[in-house]
């Protein structure tokens, strides 16, 4: 217990304390003079004439943006796709690695590989929309060519979401497939025997199985999403605008460009709140299904 | 300026590249004739300096960082390589990072005690680090140097300057230039040897080209390299993006809202397609879907390395009725030290000194020579492309040296971004802009005490 702790209190505590400390004072260390301002940075925060508070909202909204769009998709696809591979077929293996892949690479590999495949202009993916002559079908449904997928808005939520989807997919579905490989067999054989069907099995015994491990990946899978910073980074560079200028983006601007450091604290313990108050609402929702 | 010019991520540290007008306010006179060397310098030594140009003391060992991440760091090794080899007793190690990294990482290091001797800066970030105490003054280094205004040119020596004292000894200058495609303006049928370059024949090569079925020049809404086009049209129509001494926004005045209407008219009237990607403009040059780009004098190297690739450079066409052009400068610096060595500091500036007189080399990776005698050479004269963009140093701008004004400039790059990508239009997009830009001037202020 001893070296945990020790480890706890260096890594977690003291940089926690130190930086609820800070976000209390005008506050860069290159200064002797770190004067306090009591809670001016969090007031400033929600006072609209001062410089930090649309930036931050901003910031906050773009968060929030992504988070509702990535989680229930990375929620729900590995599911589907982790009951597929959980069946029993040739190269199953194979595909399980296949879909994983793309998990282990950087977010800077990704981004790149991402930023040039959806520019506008010069992009592969707008090049085989033309190629495979597909632009009269887009033109047909309302949508103009060629897609601005990185430069307009919705398009550069569409395409963040995406590749965050294709990047990350994997790892939720190794976790699910760990959990389904959790539930016994003899619960889908007595289902059976009760003449359930594909659907009424998946409703009835996969959920109620997975119920602590669904737990655990939206929770995680929220805080990612919400923690989002490199694929915004590289491939949209925040724009158009700033509308995909994430809370973690102004935060790091804040606070090591601008080294308004006292003022990045405090954000970051603002949005650490947010976080908190919704993995509690996580944790509610998925206990209260147990009523079923 | 010194970036893989296919690496979107890092044009985000957006305090690389700032630029405004040249600081010929209070805060930045023209002095350093000579004297100028201040009493609260660290490590000031009495006026009876040793010659600059050798170091006689024990051995030593200098930590030299900058940014060169792209093309030309090979070329400042080289140099560093070649100092090493003439050198006996001083000992240089070259630590290269991304400027982002290095502009975070660099007070951090001083605080700890392990902060190099020696690094690059540019101008536009030196006050804010002077500000922060992160640099020294040069001013003795510049005395001892025996250097004064008379060996640069005005715009970049006045810029090194806050609060009177002197924090950057310039290295280079590396202005916005005019690259065209020969071979594309000759299938529009304009000449290939005379590119426009005022305002009416600008917009007639642009109407030739449309006619031939090319989008002639891509006006891109990223800061690399829409915010230095639209800084320099600003400038060109008479406009400022700051007053003097950096406490007022100036771009919601009617020359900034003329030139960023200018951009977005390209877009427009078909000149310019849409929706231009993070250096799409300077590809679709390589790739002969656009003729011209407005692009900084590092992308050189880039397109020496594309074969077959007929292209010429010329200054900045004249579109708005003055000249001027949008540039950056590297600045040798010296980090505040916790116990100063002076053998160090005299090492240091023997090296600051080699290169920069040295910087003949340092122009053959993409960049004019800060040092007037370098720059008004027969050797840089042979460096035609160099050259040429240098015909525009008498009219460059640096913005003011006050500390923390990059902080405006994101709300400069946002509304560029939200014109040209035609989401706001160029009045309302550059006055909200300035209104969020002049309070962070305002918070500054406080901040640092001006």
């Amino acid at each position: 217990m001893a070296p945990f702790l020790a480890i706890f209190i260096t890594f977690v505590a003291l940089p926690a304390v130190l930086g609820l400390w800070m976000s209390l004072h005008d506050w860069d260390y290159m200064f002797e003079v770190r004067p306090f301002v009591g809670l001016e940075n969090y007031f400033n925060l929600f006072d609209s004439a001062s410089a930090a508070y649309q930036m931050f909202w901003n910031g906050m909204r773009a968060t929030a943006i992504f988070t509702v769009a990535s989680v229930p998709l990375l929620m729900a696809v590995p599911l589907a796709l982790a009951v597929l591979l959980n069946r029993r077929f040739a190269g199953r293996t194979f595909f399980r690695a296949v879909f994983f892949m793309p998990y282990v690479l950087g977010v800077a590999v990704v981004g790149l590989l991402f930023r040039f495949a959806l520019d506008p202009n010069i992009g592969i993916i707008n090049a085989g929309i033309s190629a495979l002559g597909l632009e009269g079908v887009l033109n047909a449904l309302g949508i103009s060519t060629p897609i601005p997928w990185i430069t307009a808005q919705p398009w550069a939520w569409i395409s963040l979401v995406l590749m965050t989807v294709w990047w990350t997919l994997g790892f939720n579905t190794i976790i699910y497939l760990a959990g389904l490989q959790d539930i016994p067999r003899e619960l889908y054989d007595a289902a059976k025997v009760d003449g359930a069907s594909g659907w009424q099995q998946f409703r009835h015994v996969t959920l109620p199985g997975l119920r602590n491990v669904i737990l655990f990946v939206v929770i995680i899978t929220t805080l990612a999403s919400a923690n989002m910073f490199g694929q915004s980074v590289m491939v949209t560079g925040g724009g158009p605008g700033d509308s995909t200028r994430t809370a973690l983006m102004v935060i790091l601007g804040e606070g090591l460009e601008s080294f308004r450091m006292g003022s990045a604290a405090a954000m970051s313990y603002l949005l650490a709140v947010f976080l908190g108050i919704v993995s509690i609402i996580n944790v509610l929702l998925v206990r209260g299904r147990r009523r079923s | 300026m010194n970036r893989l010019d296919i690496f979107p991520a890092y044009s985000l540290s957006r305090r690389r590249f700032l630029t405004a007008t040249a600081a010929m306010g209070a805060g930045a006179l023209l002095s350093a004739c000579g004297g100028g060397s201040s009493p609260s310098n660290p490590g000031a030594d009495t006026p009876a300096e040793p010659a600059a140009d050798t170091y006689d003391g024990p051995s030593v060992e200098l930590e030299f960082w900058n940014g060169f991440t792209g093309g030309d760091g090979p070329f400042m090794k080289q140099l560093v390589d070649q100092f090493n080899a003439e050198h006996d007793a001083v000992t240089v190690r070259m630590t290269v990072m991304e400027w982002a990294d290095y502009y975070s990482r660099l007070p951090a290091a001083v605080t700890s005690g392990r902060g190099p001797d020696v690094g690059i800066m540019h101008v536009d970030s030196l006050s804010t680090n002077a500000a922060r105490n992160v640099i020294m003054p040069l001013d003795d280094v510049a005395t001892a140097l025996e250097l004064d205004s008379s060996d640069f040119a005005d715009a970049v020596w006045s810029a090194g300057e806050y609060k009177g004292q002197r924090f950057g000894i310039p290295l280079d200058v590396h202005p916005l230039g005019f690259y065209y495609n020969k071979t594309v303006l000759e299938e529009a049928g304009l000449d290939p040897e005379a590119p426009p370059m005022d305002r009416s024949s600008y917009e007639d090569a642009l109407e030739a080209l449309k006619s031939a079925g090319i989008s002639g020049h891509w006006m891109s809404p990223h800061a690399f390299t829409g915010s230095m086009t639209l800084q320099s049209l600003i400038w060109q129509f008479g406009g400022s993006l700051f007053n003097d001494d950096g406490t007022e926004v100036l771009w919601d005045q009617d020359p900034a809202i003329e030139a960023l209407t200018w951009m977005v008219d390209a877009i427009n009237d078909g000149y310019s397609p849409t929706d231009v990607g993070q250096d799409a403009d300077a590809i679709a040059l390589q790739n002969g879907q656009a003729a011209f780009n407005w692009n900084g004098i590092w992308h050189m190297n880039n397109l020496n390395e594309v074969p077959d690739l007929e292209w010429g450079v010329a200054p900045l066409p004249n579109i708005g009725g003055a000249p001027a052009a949008w540039a950056g400068s590297h600045n040798f610096v010296m980090t505040t030290q916790r116990s100063p060595d002076d053998n160090k500091l005299d090492a240091a500036r023997v090296f600051i000194n080699w290169v920069s007189r040295q910087s003949l080399a340092w122009a053959e990776g993409g960049q004019v020579p800060a040092r007037t005698s370098v720059r008004e050479s027969a050797e840089f004269a042979e460096l035609t492309d160099q050259a040429t963009f240098a015909e525009q140093v008498d009219y460059l701008r640096f913005p003011p040296a006050v500390p923390g004004i990059g902080d405006a400039f994101e709300d400069f790059d946002q509304a560029l971004n939200e014109a040209v990508l035609l989401t706001k239009e160029p009045a309302d997009a550059l006055r909200s802009a300035a209104e969020r830009a002049a309070k962070k001037l305002e918070e500054n202020r406080n901040r640092f005490g001006e």
